[in-house]
């Protein structure tokens, strides 16, 4: 067990966004979110990551209690996700755009930076080759030097791949990595997860797509209307009653 | 006691015009989330448009402030067509640049018709009356009637009628808006309209008691960006009950503290609000 | 990469045309005109760091120059400190200034960054031109000294004052470019970017974003002061919004978040002015809506623009061999890295 959340709850006003979910996830393993579109995925996620503060509950990271840390703390722990929009700085070659994914393992400042010392030279380079490594892990060495507003929809989903995992995580959390794509794509993106799994990196991902969904998470919890109505692995997901009721029914637990 | 109330009936006069430009302001910012820079620049001209009717054609005050509230009302409009409707996708601080351009452009441009010099306005309302044991004139005396009759207007524009419901509705959610079929580019027209229109009237009403020069909004708007992050960007009653508030404290202020300084009360009751609450005294959670 | 060597062919071009220009043409006027130049693009780049690159627009800049130039007014005039002493002082002060102001106005975001920024601006304006009894108010302050002799070198010609204040913007240019180019430029980059994202990936944003605030008001004040001791007289009016209103559309014709913007736009606008002398006051007629029109067609300016267009004829020249070329260019930049 890599996170844990207890009773872990967010309101906006008078939404209740995510309510009293407790949710495990395990270490080395793929884990998958599902629900309906504003069952509370993604602010769920953002709970997680620190983007958002929860209004009860709490988040642990291997034990340690991170309910009220800042984003920037939550990720140097390890923590890496990626947006359900992809903000990539448009202007910048691909490779300018996943550099900075490895400044949070640096420590090099304004003085480095004028007066170029060798932390400087050092760090630069180590950002670089960290780059480079992730760009080749998630395949993307062919376009590396291209502008990041010229690569297909396909090719940005991995760089945002590439900058959480420049960051050196444990875990990342990726939300909906496969929208806007097309079969094929999904198949590539679904094995660099299994790749990504098999470096030791635990995934976690909120996803759409059923079918790629049950092959390739080992444990599903469902959220609808912010609530977790199952947890369990793709089998008995499939065969919940009250799932099959919110998926079909389109508000059961309401 | 009676400088007090002289101070408050003088509170009420300033709120009113800051409450009047102010409701433009959050019109425009509810609907597009712009902080339209030239909002000023449109007050500006919407006092030398009522000068020039009653000076060069010698008509009649309330039809001169009529006109400027259409012309001025039209340029609103020009505006966002030209330049706010192109811009409506790009990122936020492209708006700003151009709300500022524009600002500089409409400022130079009076400044060309109409020189630097600061004219006086004369109205038919120049005698003192008055009211509750204090003196005051017929001028000011309008000043809050006309910011309280306008105000009652745009309530009544704002819940009864079809066009006014579908600004608000924009407000509320915009996607959700266009989603009912409501043209959104036609409701930003209007609320551009009723802006420049607004500004016209404020500006109309409180030259004659004030001086009309090309930089005369610079302050106003200033202050009407403090009111509406007071009261709540996008708020109505929020941008009404924000300018009296400032209107009152400038007004106690400069009896009661200093003259000299009693335009910085504003800035810094901003100051002040925007460090314990970054997003504004009622700003929504989340985002 | 091919396009940094370039750049050092750009850098050294302006760096010999500025030395030379004296001796090419010796002309009082236009060396008077330039220095105000070279002084205006200090302060342009520290709002295009601000601005440009970290994206937050700030409007308070003109404050912060004001505050810079009377720092070293009142300094000079009044406890008659040494020159370069109230220099450094007067940028220092203006820098602290900035922490203050950066501590409160960068919680706020976007509109309300403006909109915070802007009254701080106008407040610093009305302190100068209301506090008669320090700052001389609307009648200003008068007999600002000039720079002080360093050694043998004085500073009493208008020549030697061009030269002192072209260093300042070598001085300027170079930090600003190393900044850039570091990890420090690219996380303010991040910032701009998206904040959020920039957050998840473990950067700490108010940190960074305070830095760049504090930095962008030390070359606002730097600027500042130097204007007060060339012009040698100030007035309130140089902390008015007018002024901030001008630097934005320096940055914004030069091309916001570049490194050239602010030299070609400030040279730009400038020289314009200047051949369009008879528009005085009215200048803004022009300006407003070339601003304006920048903003819609070309948001990045003429560096931006020119950035694109090179980029659109790589692209179109981009072949099969040319994956040989590409190889190259990567083993350079890495050795450019290494260099330092
Ligand atoms: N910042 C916010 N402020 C107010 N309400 C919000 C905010 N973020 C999300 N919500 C609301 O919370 C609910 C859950 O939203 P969330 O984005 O978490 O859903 P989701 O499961 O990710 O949906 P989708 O599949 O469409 O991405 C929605 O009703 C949404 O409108
Ligand atoms: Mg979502």
């Amino acid at each position: 067990m890599l996170m844990e959340t207890k009773k872990l709850t967010k309101q906006f006003g008078g939404l209740t966004a995510v309510n009293d979910v407790d949710f495990t996830i395990e270490k080395g393993k793929i884990n998958a979110i599902i629900g309906p579109n504003g069952a509370g995925k993604s602010t769920f996620f953002n709970l997680l990551s620190g983007t958002y503060t929860p209004s009860a509950g709490q988040v642990f990271y291997k034990g340690q209690d991170i309910t009220k840390r800042p984003p920037d703390k939550i990720a140097r722990l390890g923590v890496a996700r990626t947006f359900q929009t992809t903000h990539l700085f448009e202007e910048s070659t691909v490779l300018d755009n996943v550099i900075v994914g490895h400044r949070l393992r640096t420590s090099s400042n304004l003085w480095d930076a004028v007066f170029r010392t060798r932390r400087f030279k050092f760090e630069e380079k180590k950002c670089r080759d960290k780059a480079m490594e992730v760009l080749e892990f998630v395949e993307l060495t062919h376009v590396m030097d291209e502008q990041a507003g010229s690569i297909t929809q396909e090719e940005k989903k991995r760089v945002a791949f590439a900058l959480a995992l420049a960051t050196d995580p444990e875990v990342v959390f990726l939300d909906e990595p496969t929208a806007g794509i097309n079969p094929g794509e999904t198949e590539g993106l679904a094995s660099l997860m299994e790749k990504m799994v098999q470096r030791g990196i635990t995934v976690c991902l909120i996803e759409h797509k059923m079918k790629m969904i049950m092959k390739l998470a080992d444990k599903i919890m469902v959220l609808n209307y912010g609530e977790k109505i199952a947890e369990g692995t793709s089998e008995e997901i499939m065969n919940n009653q009250a799932v099959i009721e919110a998926y079909l029914g389109g508000g059961a637990s309401a | 006691m009676d400088i007090f109330i002289q101070q408050v009936f003088n509170g009420l006069t300033i709120g009113s015009v800051y409450s009047l430009v102010a409701l433009g302001l959050t019109l425009v910012y509810g609907i597009l989330h712009i902080p339209n820079f030239a909002h000023g620049a449109l007050y500006m001209l919407g006092a030398y448009i009522t000068l020039t009717m009653m000076l060069l054609w010698g008509i009649h005050y309330w039809i001169a402030m009529a006109v400027s509230v259409l012309v001025v009302g039209l340029l609103g409009v020009l505006m966002d067509r030209l330049v706010f409707h192109p811009l409506r996708n790009a990122p936020p601080i492209h708006d700003k640049i151009a709300a500022i351009g524009i600002l500089l452009f409409l400022e130079a441009f009076a400044q060309l018709i109409w020189g630097a010099d600061y004219r006086t306005m004369e109205t038919p309302y120049g005698q003192v009356v008055n009211l509750f044991g204090m003196t005051a004139t017929t001028q000011r005396v309008l000043i809050n009637i006309g910011a309280v009759v306008v105000m009652i207007l745009l309530y009544l524009f704002l819940k009864k009628t079809y066009a006014g419901s579908t600004i608000i509705a924009m407000a509320q959610n915009r996607e959700g808006a266009s989603l009912v079929g409501i043209n959104t580019s036609r409701v930003a027209m209007l609320t551009f309209m009723l802006s420049g229109g607004l500004a016209a009237v404020a500006a109309s009403l409180s030259a004659p008691i004030n001086l009309v020069f090309p930089g005369m909004g610079h302050l106003v708007i200033l202050k009407a960006f403090v009111i509406i992050i007071l009261g709540g960007m996008g708020s109505v009653p929020g941008a009404i009950l924000g300018g009296y508030i400032l209107g009152f404290t400038e007004s106690l202020g400069a009896t009661y503290i200093s003259n000299d300084y009693k335009d910085i009360i504003a800035f810094l009751m901003l100051v002040i609000i925007l460090s314990i609450k970054p997003k504004g005294l009622f700003s929504r959670e989340g985002f | 990469m091919v396009s940094l060597l370039k750049n050092r062919g750009w850098i050294i071009g302006f760096i010999a045309a500025g030395v030379l220009f004296p001796f090419v043409l010796p002309n009082a006027y236009f060396l008077h005109i330039l220095t105000l130049a070279f002084i205006w693009m200090i302060a342009v780049y520290g709002l295009n760091l601000l601005a440009g690159y970290t994206g937050y627009l700030s409007l308070a800049h003109a404050g912060f120059f004001a505050v810079g130039a009377y720092g070293l007014g009142l300094l000079t005039v009044k406890t008659g400190m040494n020159y370069w002493l109230a220099l450094i002082l007067a940028c220092l002060i203006t820098s602290a200034v900035g922490l203050v102001v950066g501590l409160v106005a960068l919680r706020t975001r976007e509109h309300f960054f403006a909109i915070y920024t802007l009254c701080v601006g106008y407040i610093i304006y009305l302190i100068i031109d209301k506090w008669d009894s320090l700052t001389g108010g609307v009648r200003g302050l008068i007999g600002i000294p000039e720079p002080s002799n360093i050694g043998p070198i004085s500073f009493q010609t208008p020549i030697s004052q061009y030269y002192l204040i072209f260093a300042f913007l070598l001085f300027t240019i170079l930090v600003m470019y190393r900044i850039v180019h570091s990890l420090t430029g690219r996380t303010f980059i991040a910032i701009r970017n998206s904040e959020d994202l920039a957050r998840t990936l473990g950067i700490s944003t108010m940190k960074n974003k305070l830095m760049v605030f504090v930095l962008s008001a030390f070359f606002a004040g730097l600027a500042g002061a130097l204007y007060a001791s060339f012009i040698r007289f100030i007035g309130p009016d140089i902390g008015y919004i007018t002024i901030i209103f001008d630097l934005l559309t320096y940055l914004l014709v030069g091309g916001i978040g570049t490194l050239a913007g602010p030299i070609v736009g400030t040279f730009l606008i400038v020289a314009l002015s200047q051949s369009l002398q008879f528009l005085q006051d009215y200048r803004m007629l022009i300006f407003g809506p070339l601003l304006t029109l920048l903003i819609i067609f070309y948001p990045r300016g003429i560096a931006g623009a020119y950035h694109d267009w090179r980029l659109k004829r790589k692209s179109a020249q981009r072949t099969r061999p040319q994956k040989e070329q590409e190889y190259f260019e990567t083993e350079e930049s890495e050795k450019q890295v290494k260099e330092g």
